[in-house]
C-alpha cells in the first residue's frame, strides 16, 4: 500500500497497463508533449513514445471515430477528452457506434475501448468546464460508465476498463485529483465494474452517491454521528450497470434513504436508483426517498456565489440529512 | 496490348470483376422484386455503381485489407468474400445473416472473417473507423490498406473532414472512395458541395484527391489501385472519386421521379458500366454472346438458390434480441 493522490492512480493505472499490454495506448487533446491539460498523462510519452501517447488534432469525433476503429481491429485504445463538457462532438460516435458494435454485429465485432473525460464542477470552470454527463449516457445500453471516488478505485476500476471488451466511460471528477488521496495497493490490483462499496455503516439513514459527493457525504455523515444519527453511506461507484443488490440492500437496512450528486436532478442517475429502491424495496421504506443534486439549470454559472449555489457541500448534505432522519 | 493487360489484370480478371458485377446487380434486382412483393421490407440500392465499387475493390486484397464500406457497397462485400446466400439472408433479415444476425437492414455490411468492418446507418461514422484501424495496424506493424466508402453527400459531414485530417497528420494508409452518384437522396451534388469536385477537398487535408469516371472500371481500378500502393508505401491517404450514377430511387421507400427527370435516369442508363464493361470485354476477346449468356444464367440460378435458401432459413427466437449488449 502507497498513500497517492487520485491523479497519480489514474497515471498509474495508465502506465502500468501499457507495460503490461502493447495494444494499449493513449490518444487525445495535449496527452503527449504536454503531459494532459491535467497532467495525467505526465511522462507517459518519454516512456512509451509518440505513437503510444498521440497528441491528436483538436476533434473529438475523430478521437472518439478512430479509437473505435482502432479497437475493432483489435487494440485496447484509452481516449482522453479533454473536459467532459467537450464530448459533444463525439457523442454520435460513442451511442452510435461505440455502444453498438457488439450487438448490431451478432457479437462479431466488439469494441474494447476506454473514453476518460474530467467532469464535474467548483473549480471555478463555469458552463463548459463543470458538467457532469453520466446521465446523458447512462441511458445507453451498451455502455459501461465509472465515476470513482478514490484513488485506490480510480486504479482498480481503471485497469478493469481497460482490460474490459465493451467500451467504458470513465468520468474523474476533476476537483478530486490533488484533493484526494488514500492507500492503493501496489502494483496489478483491479476493482471489478458494477460493484458499489459502503464506505460506512449505519442504522439510521442511507445515504447514496459516487463521485467528489462521497466525500462530501463523509464528512456530513461524521458531523451528524455527533448528533446522533448513524449513516449508512453506499459509493456506487459505477453508474452503468448500477449494483441493484448493494442498493436494495443499503435501502433495506435503514428505511430512510438520501440520494445525493452532483449532476441536476432531473432525469439524473438518482432517478433510476430511487426508481429501484421503490420497485423492490418499497415496503421496506420508512420516509420518502430523497434526493439532493444540482438545481435543474443549463449548467454551472462562473461567478463564485453562483457557482457555490450550485454545488453540494457538507452542510447542504447535511442539512438534508437531518430533515430525512427526522422524518 | 489490350487496356486490361496494360494494369496488369489477367483475362481471368476482368471476366472475374464482370462477374462480380453481375451479380450485384442480379442481387440487387431480385431485393427490389422481392420488396415490390412485399417479402422483404426494405433495400438500399446498388444499382448503377457495381462498376466503380468492382473496380475500387480489385485494386485491393482481401485477406490482407480492411473494407468500412457504406450502405450501397454490395460489389465491395462481394469481392471481399460475401455470397449471394449471405446477401439474401441479410434481405430476409434471418439469423443466418452474417452482418447482424437479422438485426439490421440490408446494406449494413460486417463480418471479421472477410474484414469487413460492421456499419451503421448514420453516414460517416465508419470513416474515422478506417482511420483507426489504420493507425492500429501501423501501431502493429500490420502492412494494410484500410478502404472506405461513403456518397458525395456524406462528405460534408463531420466526420468525414475529422477523418480526412488526422489520416493526414498522420500519413496514415487510408483509401477515401466517394461514390459521388450526383444525389443525397433528393438534393442534387450542386447544393451539397460548394466546390467543384469532392476530391478537391483532399487538398485542405494535405494528401492527393483524384475523380475519375465511376462506369470506367479499369479506370476506377487504376486510380484505386494508385492510392493502395501509396498507402503501402506509407505515403499516406487518398480521396478516390468515382462519378457515377444511381439508376434507382434511394431505397425501398423512396420515389425519385419527384426530383430528376426520367431522361436523365435513361440517358445514364446508356452509360451503365455493365454494358460499357461488357462491350469491352466483347471487343477484346475475354467475352462472347454465348460465355456472357452462360454467366448470366449460373448467376441467376445462385440467386434463385440464395432467394430459396434465405426465405426458407428461420428468423432469430425473439429472445435472441436480448443477447450481445456486452460481452457476458
Amino acid at each position: 500500500m502507497t498513500v497517492k493522490l487520485y491523479i497519480d492512480a489514474i497515471h498509474d493505472a495508465i502506465q502500468e497497463e501499457m507495460r503490461r499490454d502493447d495494444s494499449v495506448f493513449v490518444l487525445g487533446e495535449d496527452v503527449g508533449v504536454r503531459g494532459g491539460v491535467f497532467r495525467v498523462t505526465q511522462g507517459l510519452m518519454e516512456e512509451f513514445g509518440e505513437a503510444r501517447i498521440m497528441d491528436t488534432p483538436l476533434a473529438e469525433s475523430a478521437i472518439a471515430g478512430v479509437a473505435i476503429g482502432a479497437a475493432a481491429y483489435g487494440m485496447k485504445p484509452i481516449a482522453e477528452i479533454q473536459f467532459a463538457d467537450f464530448i459533444m462532438p463525439a457523442v454520435n460516435q460513442i451511442i452510435s457506434e461505440a455502444s453498438k458494435m457488439r450487438y448490431r454485429s451478432n457479437n462479431d465485432w466488439h469494441c474494447p475501448l476506454v473514453i476518460r473525460a474530467p467532469y464535474g464542477g467548483g473549480v471555478h470552470g463555469a458552463l463548459y468546464h463543470s458538467q457532469s454527463l453520466e446521465a446523458l449516457f447512462y441511458h445507453v445500453p451498451g455502455l459501461k460508465i465509472v465515476m470513482p471516488a478514490t484513488a485506490a478505485d480510480a486504479k482498480g476500476l481503471l485497469i478493469s476498463a481497460i482490460r474490459d471488451p465493451d467500451p467504458v466511460l470513465f468520468f474523474e471528477h476533476k476537483g478530486m485529483y490533488r484533493l484526494i488521496k488514500d492507500d492503493v495497493p501496489d502494483g496489478e490490483y483491479t476493482v471489478p465494474i458494477g460493484e458499489a462499496a459502503v464506505r460506512r455503516q449505519g442504522a439510521d439513514i442511507t445515504v447514496i452517491t459516487y463521485g467528489l459527493m462521497v466525500h462530501h457525504a463523509l464528512e456530513a455523515a461524521q458531523e451528524l454521528e455527533s448528533e446522533g444519527v448513524s449513516t449508512e453511506l453506499l459509493d456506487l461507484r459505477t453508474v452503468a450497470p448500477l449494483d441493484r443488490d448493494a442498493i436494495v440492500a443499503a435501502a433495506r437496512k435503514t428505511g430512510k434513504v438520501l440520494i445525493v450528486h452532483e449532476d441536476n436532478k432531473t432525469g439524473g442517475v438518482g432517478a433510476e436508483v430511487s426508481a429501484i429502491i421503490a420497485e423492490e424495496a418499497l415496503f421496506d421504506l420508512d420516509a420518502p426517498i430523497a434526493r439532493l443534486c444540482g438545481p435543474d439549470i443549463p449548467a454551472m454559472p462562473f461567478c463564485p456565489p453562483m457557482e457555490r449555489f450550485y454545488m453540494l457541500d457538507p452542510d447542504k448534505i447535511a442539512t438534508a440529512m437531518r430533515r430525512l432522519a427526522a422524518f | 496490348m489490350s487496356r486490361h493487360s496494360e494494369l496488369g489484370l489477367s483475362d481471368d480478371d476482368v471476366r472475374n470483376m464482370y462477374r462480380y458485377m453481375l451479380m450485384a446487380r442480379a442481387l440487387d434486382e431480385r431485393l427490389w422484386l422481392l420488396n415490390r412483393a412485399g417479402k422483404i421490407p426494405f433495400v438500399v440500392s446498388c444499382k448503377g455503381q457495381e462498376g466503380a465499387q468492382v473496380g475500387a475493390a480489385f485494386a485491393l486484397e482481401a485477406g490482407r485489407d480492411y473494407v468500412l464500406p457504406y450502405y450501397r457497397d454490395l460489389g465491395v462485400a462481394l469481392v471481399f468474400g460475401q455470397t449471394a446466400t449471405d446477401v439474401m439472408l441479410s434481405g430476409f433479415a434471418k439469423w443466418e445473416d452474417p452482418n447482424s444476425g437479422g438485426r439490421q437492414m440490408p446494406g449494413h455490411f460486417g463480418s471479421r472473417e472477410h474484414r469487413i468492418v460492421t456499419g451503421s446507418s448514420p453516414v460517416s461514422t465508419q470513416i474515422p473507423h478506417a482511420v483507426g484501424v489504420a493507425l492500429a495496424a501501423r501501431l502493429r506493424g500490420e502492412r494494410l490498406v484500410a478502404y472506405t466508402s461513403f456518397g458525395e453527400g456524406s462528405s460534408n459531414q463531420g466526420d468525414f473532414h475529422e477523418a480526412c485530417n488526422f489520416a493526414g497528420v498522420h500519413r496514415l494508409p487510408v483509401v477515401f472512395f466517394c461514390e459521388n452518384n450526383g444525389y443525397a437522396i433528393s438534393v442534387p451534388v450542386r447544393k451539397q458541395i460548394g466546390c467543384e469536385r469532392v476530391a478537391d477537398r483532399a487538398a485542405g487535408y494535405g494528401f492527393p484527391g483524384v475523380t475519375v469516371d465511376g462506369n470506367d472500371v479499369l479506370g476506377v481500378y487504376a486510380a484505386m489501385k494508385d492510392a493502395v500502393e501509396r498507402a503501402l508505401r506509407g505515403e499516406g491517404p487518398t480521396l478516390v472519386e468515382a462519378l457515377t450514377y444511381r439508376l434507382n430511387p434511394h431505397s425501398s421507400d423512396d420515389d425519385d421521379r419527384v426530383y430528376r427527370a426520367r431522361e436523365e435516369v435513361e440517358e445514364a442508363k446508356s452509360r451503365d458500366a455493365i454494358i460499357t464493361f461488357g462491350q469491352y470485354l466483347h471487343s477484346v476477346g475475354v467475352l462472347n454472346t454465348e460465355r456472357d449468356g452462360d454467366l448470366r444464367k449460373e448467376i441467376a440460378q445462385l440467386v434463385d438458390a440464395a432467394t430459396a435458401y434465405a426465405e426458407k432459413a428461420p428468423y432469430a427466437p425473439p429472445e435472441e434480441a436480448l443477447k450481445y449488449v456486452y460481452a457476458d
